[in-house]
């Protein structure tokens, strides 16, 4: 970028050739430098962004709900509801109140945005996408509406409306807008009572840590997100067994693509290797058929 | 001929020039009786299902649909699409044994079963774009920067597409014969065998991909029918499930359509049922020793004494293992009729099957369980029926089951 800004003034006084010299050498030394940028950035990991969310903190008051629907301008939520609610397509969060070993627990229930999301792998138009800020959003032009996330996402998040003419996958996108404009999701900038931390996951993971390990008695030993479904972008610390607020602890710990992975890897080889194969096995039944000819 | 060949350029025109358009239309007019049990039955649900997707459309789907949140996918994936395309297999092994391994005498069955696929392919990807929530995006996978080459249904959408078209260019020689343009006959069998090795290996890989779709429902389908081989299994089971349904097809177009059937070719008919019967009863076996090889590698002895295992066991022995026995016990008794019953008894198994993983084994556990809808069924019923007149009125007027005219056995 410098050099362009250099070479400018200079190529005021040249002729036309030149200046295409110019010019073209400086778009190459773009491109070049577009791709060395583009490796660097690989070489050093992205850092997805997250949501802790501490169960013991937590007191139900449902503001995060209210101002998640005053945010993504879906209807306001009832004041009296169901002890136990999932997320739909009016909804994208909801907290729950569970009865548990140590009494009143709440859970807050939204999209995990999934380090390697299921629905991102399942989607044929990329309209699903995991942002590099670690947001997993939606995309409205591309979506054709064939529902393979719903389908694929183990946590049963993206939500579809089934009753419009031009349906919406809802679901939270972790305010996705907001953080580019560097603000943090409205969820945690509301909470009274400091139960959502914003940060980056590493920084949160180590932040659980600490609390679990200056609190032992308030916590079980356990982040739930750190590795379930190849990690998740919410992290969750509870005082009581997670499967007492409902979350599913049988998930398998590796990420969900990399079911598919052998089949589509497959594919290329298949693709590749069968016709072939098949050519082969034709040119030899070939001369059988000429014989079969003659003697008809 | 000679004409034609000694002019390069004007193929077109000159086809244009001699496309006969009053026989073209009168072509297109139905033929025979209009009040025929058929037609009675069928007009009337055709049009409701019309009505019912205009309905659709407008409302939204969840408006005749009973799709649920949890239950996204229901009647019309799990039968029109993922059971219809493995009823639709039958093309590619028919092809694969005509062409590829030039069994010559099961030629007679390629362009009807050919049509078969093609029409049900057709029609099944028509009932996808039902199921769409917003259908005028369908083209994105396609074109431009929407490419999600990470998905799996993003490889079955392409090899829906080329396979159609694949079939489509086998099938040509036909529509070339009923137009009687000799040029683009010749052009269009010259481009079968292309074609067939194309929509071989397209087939082994949508076949399978239609189960690996399932492959990230990893806790929503049932132990007993959700394994990492799901893709093999639905590859096996589309073979036997595409020639049970050649047989029954047989059965059904030696019955209905025997005024089109030319007489060598009715004669091979039951030689042909005969052989295929072989076939399935030894891919079957494949497939038993498959579903035993996963089951026991999946550790799945716990499910079978609930009453998911018992209906695991009646899909595997009522409708895969019976089958099996009577299709080896009438290839070697010679027995058509015991053959067409182990065809239907496949067909039933096929459909349980691909209705386990895709329905009834998904999300088995829910405390409210989807059932199709009335109004789905309807809509199903419709778009098979329609399927059915688009076939029979292909069949009334192209050389499908019949012997091609003497011009275009020369034009090779």
């Amino acid at each position: 970028m410098t050099d362009f800004n250099l070479t400018k003034p200079k190529i005021m006084g040249l002729d036309r050739r030149v200046f295409f010299k110019v010019l073209g050498a400086t778009g190459l030394a773009l491109a070049i430098g577009k791709k060395t940028s583009a490796i660097t950035a690989r070489k050093s990991e992205v850092e997805f962004n997250g949501i802790l969310y501490d169960a013991t903190r937590c007191v139900g008051c449902r503001t995060c709900e209210y101002e998640c629907a005053k945010a993504h301008e879906l209807p306001t939520p009832k004041d009296e509801v169901e002890a136990v609610r999932k997320t739909d397509e009016t909804c994208n969060t909801v907290v729950n109140t569970f009865q548990t070993s140590k009494g009143e627990v709440h859970a807050k229930r939204q999209c995990m945005h999934c380090n390697e999301p299921a629905c991102c792998a399942a989607c044929l138009t990329q309209a699903m996408h995991k942002n590099e800020t670690g947001a997993v959003t939606w995309n409205g032009d591309k979506c054709m509406g064939c529902r393979y996330c719903m389908v694929s996402c183990p946590y049963d998040i993206p939500k579809f409306e089934f009753l419009k003419t031009n349906p919406k996958i809802q679901k939270c996108d972790m305010c996705f807008d907001r953080q580019k404009g560097g603000e943090k999701p409205t969820c945690v900038t509301n909470c009274p009572n400091d139960a959502l931390m914003f940060g980056k996951r590493r920084d949160l993971i180590k932040e659980a840590r600490r609390r679990i390990y200056e609190k032992p008695e308030s916590y079980v030993d356990h982040i739930y997100g750190e590795r379930e479904v190849g990690g998740t972008g919410w992290l969750y610390l509870s005082p009581v067994p997670f499967e007492e607020l409902g979350m599913n602890i049988n998930l398998q710990q590796s990420s969900y693509p990399a079911l598919t992975k052998g089949f589509l890897y497959s594919v290329p080889s298949v693709d590749l290797l069968l016709p072939p194969l098949l050519l082969g096995i034709y040119a030899a039944t070939k001369n059988n058929h000429s014989k079969d000819e003659e003697d008809e | 001929m000679k004409k034609m060949n000694n002019s390069v350029y004007p193929i077109t025109k000159e086809k244009e020039i001699k496309f006969d358009w009053q026989f073209f239309f009168n072509e297109l007019k139905p033929k025979g009786k209009w009040l025929t049990p058929f037609n009675i039955i069928s007009i009337p649900i055709i049009l409701l299902g019309v009505i019912l997707i205009v309905i659709r459309y407008w409302k939204g789907l969840g408006s005749i649909t009973n799709l649920t949140q949890e239950v996204p996918w229901g009647l019309w994936i799990g039968f029109d699409v993922v059971t219809g395309v493995a009823f639709a297999g039958g093309a590619y092994v028919v092809t694969f044994m005509v062409y590829i391994l030039n069994m010559k005498n099961y030629h007679s069955i390629v362009r009807v079963t050919v049509l078969n696929g093609f029409l049900a392919y057709a029609f099944y990807t028509g009932a996808l774009l039902l199921d769409l929530g917003r259908p005028w995006h369908v083209i994105n996978p396609m074109i431009g920067n929407s490419f999600g080459a990470s998905s799996v249904l993003f490889l079955v959408a392409w090899h829906f597409v080329l396979y159609m078209l694949a079939e489509l260019i086998e099938f040509s020689p036909a529509i070339a014969e009923w137009l009687g343009s000799r040029r683009a006959h010749k052009i269009l069998s010259g481009m079968t065998i292309g074609a067939v090795i194309f929509g071989i290996t397209l087939s082994s890989l949508h076949q399978s991909g239609l189960g690996a779709l399932y492959l990230m429902a990893k806790d929503k389908i049932h132990p007993l029918w959700y394994s990492e081989f799901i893709p093999v299994l639905f590859l096996v089971s589309s073979i036997f499930a595409g020639l049970s349904m050649v047989i029954f097809e047989g059965t059904i177009s030696h019955k209905v359509f025997f005024n089109r059937m030319s007489e060598k070719n009715e004669k091979a008919q039951n030689g042909i049922i005969h052989g295929l019967s072989k076939i399935c009863a030894v891919t079957m076996f494949a497939y038993l020793v498959l579903q035993f090889v996963v089951f026991i590698h999946g550790h799945n002895w716990e499910y079978i004494n609930t009453p998911m295992g018992y209906w695991f066991l009646v899909e595997m022995f009522g409708f895969v293992m019976i089958p099996m026995m009577l299709f080896f016990y009438s290839y070697r008794t010679g027995n058509i009729f015991m053959i067409r019953l182990a065809a239907i008894l496949t067909m039933i198994g096929v459909v349980m099957n691909r209705l386990n993983v895709t329905i009834i084994g998904f999300r088995w556990d829910a405390a409210v369980h989807y059932f199709p809808s009335w109004m789905e069924i309807v809509v199903t019923m419709a778009v098979i029926f329609t399927e059915i007149w688009i076939f029979r009125w292909v069949i009334n007027r192209m050389p499908v089951l019949g012997d091609s005219p003497s011009w275009a056995k020369e034009n090779k």
